[in-house]
């Protein structure tokens, strides 16, 4: 007891030593303290105001379908999200997916010159400051939004590629019922046209019973500001169904009688009415983000397998994961809560035994429908077996990883 | 009659009103300004199936030609809408001459409705000069358009009368969603996935 309070009195007279006379630098390691990293970044007033990711952070967005973004006039249009990387829910605004109208420059918006018109079908025509907008009951609430072109192929190599065109974002608005009712629907109002303020006016029908369910305006995603390339100031979100709905840098809704079939809707149109009903509303889905394509198993042993799983159908009730291509399935973990609309983290324990095995994750939503493996659908469509499958309207066919016996990750889409 | 009924009596007319602006759904919160019919006029470029908000203006092919060398359409569309770097304007030769969705995904043979061709040029072109077309060199860009495909003769003339009475081929050849459809259901009835 007496010898330890003199080395606690020694230590402390030289540590005073030390601090007095000679630089922090030089000073040895105290017991029980490992040497620290080897370089640090001093404060700087930019850092301090506004943080950034750490420089071995280097996961990043791609062009997605193969054509450039930004292209040779600097327009952006498909760019997918490295899902490979996520973790939790959440995608971070720098990395969320985005897709445009024909591609386009990111406008730069100023909030205060910022309007939003309502007008059409309504009783009192209205047009919103940001200001305005703030002012009116808000709701938060977490939303994916997937790309209608999120349809994975054999020659996808990773999950960036063949998934990488959804994101979930937390969402801040006003619902557009509100505002709606604010202006005061008339009879025959059966469709709203959305419309943004950027270059091309990008501009799409959604029905009004969509509109006055869940649509929200959003002026903020993940905290902070709704981001330019995300539509800042004002974008609108159409909970779950196809993203090109989900009208960005909005300045407009005009409440109209039919489908107005603008170029956005055009664009989407379909030949078969089974597809055009499987294109609106996003179906149960979900993708095994690791192990995914690409990805290297250090060794055999104990993994946790993690994916995520959404469906436009509402909240994911039940993912099942199999380990053995789909001969078997085992209920996976659900991280957190699993809200309407919204990516859902899945996870199961896997102690790999080092053979080669084909991973796969199955998606049931809250209205029961399932998540199908491309020759299901091949089946309820009475297709030639052997043919290759085109899943009608949205893609949310089941995703198959093959683990090698060298650890390595692929796609094994037929 | 009673004080009450008489009372009820004085202020029916104020009932009334009440009663009346409540059915046609009174503003809650009363936030946001009434535009100007000039301003919704400015800004209400979103034309319908059924042509209503179509401008006054007029153009046919010949000049629809003029216009698409004068404003550089060349430069991208090629020189007759086919062979630049954005899509090509004009169907291809496959497929039966019935089946308008054999002609590939292109705006002016593809679209169900004249009105979304004249909508998309007006609003999206030229590439970084959109919404300086005049109606007059939009109507004449449009009929040039579906000279290319066959749709209309050269010396036709379009205007917001005879615009919306183009025939599109593809008219009643697409799928609308279902109308049975409501939040909550699922996406195609019967179907598990």
């Amino acid at each position: 007891m007496g010898s330890k309070k003199t080395d606690r009195r020694a230590f402390l007279k030289q540590s005073a030593a030390i601090a007095g006379g000679v630089t922090l630098g030089a000073a040895k390691p105290a017991i029980g303290q490992n040497p620290g990293p080897v370089s640090f970044t001093k404060g700087s007033d930019e850092l301090v105001a506004y943080g950034e990711r750490s420089q071995f952070v280097t996961t990043t967005r791609i062009p997605h379908g193969g054509r450039a973004s930004p292209d040779a006039f600097g327009l952006d249009f498909h760019i997918a999200t490295p899902l490979q990387d996520s973790v939790g829910v959440i995608t971070p605004s720098s990395l969320h997916y985005i897709g445009t109208t024909r591609g386009s420059f990111v406008p730069e918006i100023d909030p205060t010159e910022h309007r939003l018109m309502i007008h059409g079908m309504v009783d009192r025509p209205l047009i919103f400051t940001m200001e305005d907008l703030k002012r009116l009951p808000s709701v938060t609430r977490m939303h994916f939004i997937e790309c209608a072109g999120n349809r994975a192929n054999s020659r996808h190599t990773t999950v960036q590629e063949s998934h990488g065109m959804t994101s979930c974002a937390e969402w801040t608005g006003v619902l557009l019922s509100t505002l709606l009712n604010e202006a005061g629907l008339q009879d025959g109002a059966n469709w709203i046209v959305a419309e943004g303020v950027e270059e091309v006016k990008g501009a799409s029908s959604i029905p009004i019973s969509k509109a006055m369910d869940d649509c929200l305006i959003c002026y903020g995603m993940n905290g902070e500001a709704v981001r330019p390339q995300q539509g800042f100031p004002l974008r609108l979100l159409a909970p779950g169904f196809e993203g090109i709905l989900s009208v960005k840098w909005l300045r407009r809704i005009k409440v109209v009688d039919q489908f107005y079939m603008t170029y956005n809707d055009y664009g989407h149109l379909r030949q078969q009415a089974d597809d055009a009903a499987l294109s609106m509303q996003i179906g149960p889905k979900s993708v095994i983000t690791a192990p995914s394509g690409g990805q290297q198993l250090p060794g055999r042993g104990f993994y946790e397998i993690s994916g995520l799983a959404w469906s436009g159908g509402g909240a994911v009730a039940k993912v099942e994961v199999s380990t053995n291509g789909g001969e078997s399935w085992n209920d996976a973990e659900i991280r957190g809560t699993a809200h309407p609309m919204a990516h859902t983290r899945f996870t199961m324990q896997w102690n790999w035994d080092g053979s080669e095995s084909t991973l796969m994750s199955r998606c049931i939503d809250e209205l029961g429908s399932a998540q199908p493996m491309r020759a299901q659908v091949g089946e309820f469509w009475n297709q030639a077996s052997g043919e290759p499958v085109r899943v009608r309207g949205h893609d949310n066919s089941i995703m198959p990883w093959r683990v090698e016996s060298d650890g390595s990750v692929h796609n094994a889409l037929a | 009659m009673g004080v009450c009924t008489m009372r009820l009596l004085r202020f029916l007319p104020l009932l009334i009103i009440l009663w009346g602006s409540a059915h046609a759904q009174s503003p809650t919160y009363g936030i946001g300004r009434t535009p100007s019919a000039a301003e919704i006029s400015a800004w209400d470029i979103a034309i319908g199936p059924d042509g209503e908000e179509l401008p006054a203006g007029r153009g046919n092919a010949e000049e629809g030609a003029q216009v698409y060398l004068r404003k550089g359409c060349v430069a991208c569309h090629g020189t007759t809408g086919v062979g630049g770097p954005a899509p090509r304007l004009v169907k291809n030769d496959r497929g039966s001459a019935a089946d308008p969705w054999a002609w590939g995904r292109v705006l002016p043979i593809r679209s169900p409705y004249a009105t979304t061709v004249w909508d998309y040029i007006n609003r999206g072109m030229p590439l970084n000069q959109e919404g300086t077309l005049t109606p007059d060199e939009v109507y004449s860009l449009t009929a040039y358009l579906f000279f290319l495909n066959d749709l209309i003769e050269e010396d036709e003339v379009l205007d917001e009368v005879s615009l919306p009475k183009v025939e599109m081929p593809n008219l009643d050849q697409w799928a609308p969603l279902p109308d049975w459809w409501e939040p909550g259901l699922p996406r195609l009835l019967d179907y598990p996935y």
